[in-house]
């Protein structure tokens, strides 16, 4: 069965926590490890800080959106934002790359969404903003215990 | 959900306790916070404490180097201590452990600075 959300906030550092909380509730049902909670809260505030800081450049009145859905043990997840877009991708993916370093950027976030996820896609187009799709497959537990 | 920070001076070592969430939110208050006991009380070493530390995301990573990079001017050392497993995995992803030591206590990271 399939089973979908979504969420929209202003781009304010503030709902970073409450974005991440809330995907980790949703998803709580698919009864993740703590691995994998952490895993999807992470990846979460890596998009999420993203759009507010590069896709709007801080500006509040940007609207961030998400949305989830779960089907059996897949994850996938879209996390948009109407911003500036990303004018080169393969940079912005590349590890330690910051187009921010003054703001002490780590240039880590893309890195992370990839190690933590099974699939990472970047659609954006510059001018009228990004979308990042994440697709993870969890753990099934019910079939360990069999 | 926010971030709870103590700060401890101990000679020119300064110990970082984090409870809470660090993420790009939190992360400007320490960074601000920390700078500026960094310059008035002459720092030179920092132990970080992240034994309450409950979440952290790649922002966590970018204020850390960031206070790391302002000790090395002073020739200072940073080592972090009571890491979980999950920060653990951030760190090694990025690198940080090939310039910042780590220690599993706050006593153990003392020791190493000389201040115990």
């Amino acid at each position: 069965m399939k089973n979908e959300m979504s969420l929209q906030f202003s781009a304010l550092s503030q709902n970073e926590s409450f974005a991440r909380v809330t995907v980790a509730a949703f998803i709580a049902q698919l009864d993740p490890t703590m691995d994998e909670l952490t895993e999807i809260k992470t990846v979460v505030s890596e998009a999420v800080t993203n759009a507010i800081i590069h896709g709007y450049e801080n500006d509040p009145n940007g609207i961030v959106y998400i949305r989830v859905s779960i089907e059996d043990n897949l994850i996938d997840l879209s996390i948009k934002d109407n911003g500036i877009g990303i004018a080169n991708v393969e940079e912005a993916r590349q590890p330690l790359f910051t187009t921010k370093p003054e703001l002490e950027r780590s240039g880590m976030g893309f890195t992370i969404m990839e190690n933590f996820m099974d699939e990472v896609e970047i659609h954006t187009q510059p001018g009228s903003g990004t979308e990042v799709r994440l697709r993870k497959h969890l753990k099934s537990r019910k079939m360990l215990c069999n | 959900m926010s971030l709870n920070i103590e700060f401890e001076t101990k000679h020119d070592v300064l110990c970082i306790r984090l409870s809470g969430e660090l993420d790009h939110h939190t992360a400007d208050e320490l960074r601000e916070r920390a700078t500026a006991l960094i310059e008035k009380n002459e720092i030179r070493h920092i132990v970080l404490n992240l034994e309450q530390l409950t979440f952290m995301d790649s922002s966590g990573l970018g204020v850390i180097l960031g206070r790391y990079k302002q000790i090395k001017q002073v020739h200072g050392e940073m080592v972090v201590c009571a890491i979980s497993p999950a920060v653990q995995r951030l760190f090694d992803m990025s690198g940080l452990f090939k310039i910042i030591k780590m220690e599993p206590t706050e006593e153990f990271a003392l020791q190493k600075l000389g201040v115990a």
